[in-house]
């Protein structure tokens, strides 16, 4: 069942600077079509306009960056609702208890002179209809205990706890009014790997608890072949791939989803890897025709001159390349 | 070529483009000052108390000068001493700002006790007293020296911290690396960032040198003899001027002043958000 | 002979305000030596050591007790900074928009390099060099000429940098976490940089990461630190492959694979504050070691020969 669907969503930052206009297409023409009860990893690398995806699916396009035209379909409650359609009092309604998100920095939702049991307070307060505060605090400890995070943490103030402590109080507090949809935006970048393969973990928990949906952004591909589902590759504002994991990793298709593969080390193998050749295009500049086509070695002819499409390869294997069309 | 974009950029903010103009004619008032008939200083040059005429543009006073080349004079003199004040402060609080936060440990705790101490000490009952002690040898340079040397606490405490955060930056590292020495260091990596805030508060400053001249000239502390916005003014109080309703003696100095003001303050303003280093990033990458 | 030798180096920062004052000992006695066209990993997480050694390798910090000892000179003898860097030491940092100032145009760092430590007498001789440089990263000097650190992608400017500390000549190259910034897709860019300049220029890098999969690809040797102590150090087949220590085990199990056939299976329980294993007398890691023993909490363990492998765990006493 589709829980989230976008149609030819386009956002681009329009920036006026010393009379030159500039248009940044950080979303240009995204079909997707995320299921429920799955997680789905988005992955690209820095600049290619992920961040202001979620930004669009979370509902939250603000200048610089605006709709340019597309359509977000939410599922709530089995009835498509148009999020262009919503007025802001009915889209900040949806947040936390349909949608919510997890930010790379957990240091910018957590209020750092409040306790955390302060912060779940007014956080609850203002979702739950009228309980007392006791039972708030319950609510809030048996949250807290349910996800493995030590009671004390409730007593601490943010700067006290570690970033990765503070990053599963954030996963924590994104999932408490059980949403059907958690978008993470690089929720492990900045933190050491053992923490992170603990934030992984719980979101996975979550995730399984609450039978919903997990849409992850993250540069980091080990990442996605833990947790996610399916995976879309995005590259220059576009998903130039998309599959299940096992394909995406087994037998990618784009030219670009099969260097991103095939640069990863692994251990026990020291044969020579190489990166994606020269530099990520910038989005306010983007070639003619397919976007990869200074960076691919199989380029030619047509690449240069049209924008391929996203078809269908295989069961659920979609592709923007027109090697494949 | 890098100058003249750089002013077809500012000039793109009006409030430079007018505060420019403005302090454009000032200037050239001030230029005026060599073409003056007679000696500022000397009095009975030209029939008292004359309404504005052809032959007197702004009349003339009861000291017997014509009020429009006595402005000239003052116009550029208080401009001396501003530009004296302005500049030298902040010589001292870059000096003193760099050092500190540089060297750090004990230079710094020495050079921020004076600094506080500037800051916290009521400042304009010191400038009285100092300038009753000098006020023999009172002329534009030492009243400019002596307002400098109260101006720069502020400053060279906010350059400090500036340079405090750029000392933990890896590209003084990198410049460690190249060889560079401190000085050459300190000079090239990190005047840039402090360069916006000198400029803007150049500009404060000198607007505050010229509010505390006038003060200082109506309480009649300065040299009464040389003409500037604060003695044309202080003599036009003390000949009753308001009371004779002599308006061309008294309103020259003062809307010269606040024009000189308004100029200088959204000078200041348009040009520290075009130094500001983040949006002068931004233009570097926008380029 | 050693290239460097570090010998017992210590430093111990003081932490807290006036009353709770705490000694955080970030670098525990650590000792290593590293031969002649060698890549040497020192692998950790945030917080173990790892950078402070750096640090103390370049000078830019002064150990609390111990040496460092380049091409048989003792840093402490040296008269000053540059004297040291110019023994043949350089470095390359994490965040290659924190390398260059903003404000200022990349190519100047390379000229004042070239001028600081006279390294060319006319402008055509210094480009000339500079263009050397840069083509053995892969660039030209007309794609930095003029331009600012932003006008590049991280990528390109992680390899000016590498550029850059190459001007010298350095026999040592200290590199800081240079991949944890760059785009997946462009690290091996960087990585393979590393191996190349191994190989054909002679250069010995130390490779500082808490990424064990580039450093099983790139290195020779590897040092595991934790909490200030290096708890394992041999060659990064027999460390990583075969890990005895508990953390290096930990450490390498929680990479993530990229590959769907590996995910994890096994939960994994968080450790206590930083400050407090920093604190923990006998073994920091004792804290969470799934081998615990007694007197693991008592004593802190012995550097142990096993297997070629220098190893900082009670659990391989007697064996």
């Amino acid at each position: 069942m589709t829980i989230l669907k976008t149609e030819q969503l386009r956002a681009y930052y329009v920036l006026d600077m010393m009379g030159t206009k500039k248009e940044v297409k950080a979303v240009n023409g995204i079909d997707l079509d995320i299921k429920k009860n799955e997680v789905y990893g988005i992955a690209g690398e820095s600049g290619c306009g992920k961040s202001s995806l979620l930004k669009s699916l979370y509902g939250l396009i603000e200048p610089p960056l605006r709709h340019i035209d597309g359509k977000i379909l939410y599922n709530i409650n089995e009835e498509e609702v148009d999020v262009f359609s919503l007025s802001q009092e009915e889209t900040r309604k949806l947040r936390w208890e349909y949608i919510s998100y997890v930010p790379q920095g957990s240091m910018s939702v957590l209020n750092p002179v409040t306790r955390l049991e302060e912060t779940y307070r007014d956080f609850l307060e203002s979702h739950v209809p009228a309980k007392s505060k006791n039972e708030i605090f319950e609510l809030a400890r048996e949250h807290i205990n349910k996800l493995g995070l030590p009671q004390k943490t409730l007593k601490a103030y943010p700067h006290q706890l570690s970033g990765g402590m503070r990053q599963r109080v954030t996963i924590a507090l994104a999932a408490i009014l059980k949403p059907e949809i958690i978008i993470a935006d690089e929720p492990t970048t900045a933190l050491d790997v053992v923490v992170q393969r603990g934030v992984v973990q719980l979101l996975k928990e979550v995730q399984n608890e609450l039978n919903n949906t997990i849409i992850l952004v993250t540069h980091d591909m080990g990442v996605h072949a833990n947790i996610a589902d399916r995976i879309g590759i995005m590259y220059a504002g576009k998903i130039v791939e998309e599959a299940d994991t096992e394909t995406i990793f087994g037998a990618p298709k784009h030219p670009y989803t099969r260097y991103l593969i095939n640069s990863l080390p692994q251990f026990g193998d020291k044969s020579v890897r190489k990166s994606v050749p020269g530099s990520p295009p910038s989005l306010d500049k983007l070639p003619d025709g397919c976007s990869f086509n200074p960076r691919c070695p199989h380029a030619k002819g047509r690449c240069f001159e049209r924008v391929p499409e996203m078809v269908e390869v295989n069961n659920g294997h979609r592709v923007a390349c027109w090697m494949e069309n | 070529m890098k100058i003249f974009r750089l002013f077809k950029d500012l000039f793109r903010d009006y409030r430079f483009a007018v505060s420019a103009c403005v302090l454009c004619v000032l200037l050239v008032l001030a230029v005026l000052s060599i073409f003056a008939p007679n000696d500022p200083a000397l009095w009975d040059v030209a029939p008292k108390d004359e309404a504005p005429s052809f032959t007197h543009l702004l009349g003339t006073n009861s000291k017997g000068q014509d009020v429009f080349w006595e402005a000239t004079f003052s116009v550029r003199n208080s401009l001396i001493i501003s530009v004296i004040a302005g500049s030298v402060s902040r010589l001292i609080a870059v000096i003193i700002g760099m050092v500190a936060g540089y060297r750090g440990r004990k230079t710094d705790t020495f050079l921020m006790f004076i600094s506080d101490s500037l800051l916290v000490i009521p400042l304009f009952l010191i400038i009285v007293m100092l300038a009753l002690l000098i006020r023999e040898y009172m002329n534009l340079v030492t009243l400019g020296l002596l307002l400098a040397l109260f101006g720069w606490a502020w400053d060279a405490r906010v350059i400090r911290s500036i340079i405090l955060t750029l000392r933990e930056r890896d590209f003084t590292y990198t410049a460690v690396l190249s060889g560079t020495g401190t000085m050459r260091l300190v000079f090239n990596e990190y005047m840039p960032y402090a360069t916006p805030l000198v400029f803007s508060t150049l500009i404060n400053n000198m607007s505050w040198a010229i509010g505390l001249e006038i003060t200082l000239a109506i309480l009649g502390l300065v040299n009464m003899d040389i003409p500037t916005l604060g003695t044309t003014l202080q003599w036009a109080i003390s000949k009753q001027a308001i009371l004779l309703g002599y308006w061309w003696w008294i309103l020259t100095p003062i809307v010269l002043s606040v024009l000189l003001f308004i100029a200088l303050y959204w000078l200041s303003v348009s040009i520290s958000e075009y130094l500001d280093p983040r949006s002068r990033i931004q233009r570097v990458g926008g380029a | 002979m050693n290239l460097l030798e570090i010998k017992n180096l210590t430093k111990v920062y003081s932490q807290g305000g006036l009353l709770s004052r705490i000694k955080i000992t970030a670098a525990d006695n650590v000792s290593f030596n590293m031969k002649p066209a060698e890549i040497f990993t020192l692998a950790g997480e945030s917080g173990c050591g790892k950078s402070t050694i750096a640090k103390m390798i370049l000078g830019f910090e002064t150990p609390t007790s111990g040496h460092v000892i380049h091409k048989g000179k003792k840093q402490k003898e040296i008269r000053n900074r540059k004297a040291w860097l110019e023994q043949g030491i350089q470095a390359v940092f994490q965040d290659p928009f924190g390398t260059f100032n903003p404000l200022r145009q990349v190519e100047r760092y390379f000229f004042e390099s070239i001028q600081n430590f006279k390294l060319a007498d006319t402008k055509d001789a210094a480009i000339e060099l500079i263009n050397k440089k840069l083509s053995a990263v892969g660039l030209k000097y007309e794609d930095m000429a003029g331009r600012y650190p932003n006008e590049f992608s991280g990528g390109q400017l992680q390899r000016i940098s590498i550029a850059r500390s190459l001007l010298t000549d350095p026999d040592l190259l200290i590199a800081d976490e240079p991949v944890s910034m760059v785009d997946a897709s462009l690290r091996m860019s960087i990585v393979n940089l590393f191996k190349q300049l191994r190989d054909e220029y002679g250069v010995s890098v130390v490779y500082i990461t808490h990424d064990l999969a580039t450093a099983y690809y790139v290195s020779d040797r590897i040092a595991v630190m934790f909490r200030g102590n290096i708890v394992e150090t041999g060659s990064v087949e027999k460390v990583l492959m075969e890990p005895k220590h508990p953390y290096t085990r930990l450490l390498r199990d929680s990479i993530p694979q990229a590959d769907p056939q590996k995910k994890w299976k096994d939960t994994i329980t968080l450790g206590e504050l930083e400050q407090d294993e920093f604190l923990r007398a006998g073994c920091k890691f004792a804290g969470r070691c799934p081998d615990v023993m007694d007197i693991c909490r008592q004593k802190a363990p012995e550097v142990l020969n096993v297997d070629g492998v220098q190893v900082r765990c009670h659990k391989w006493n007697g064996i």
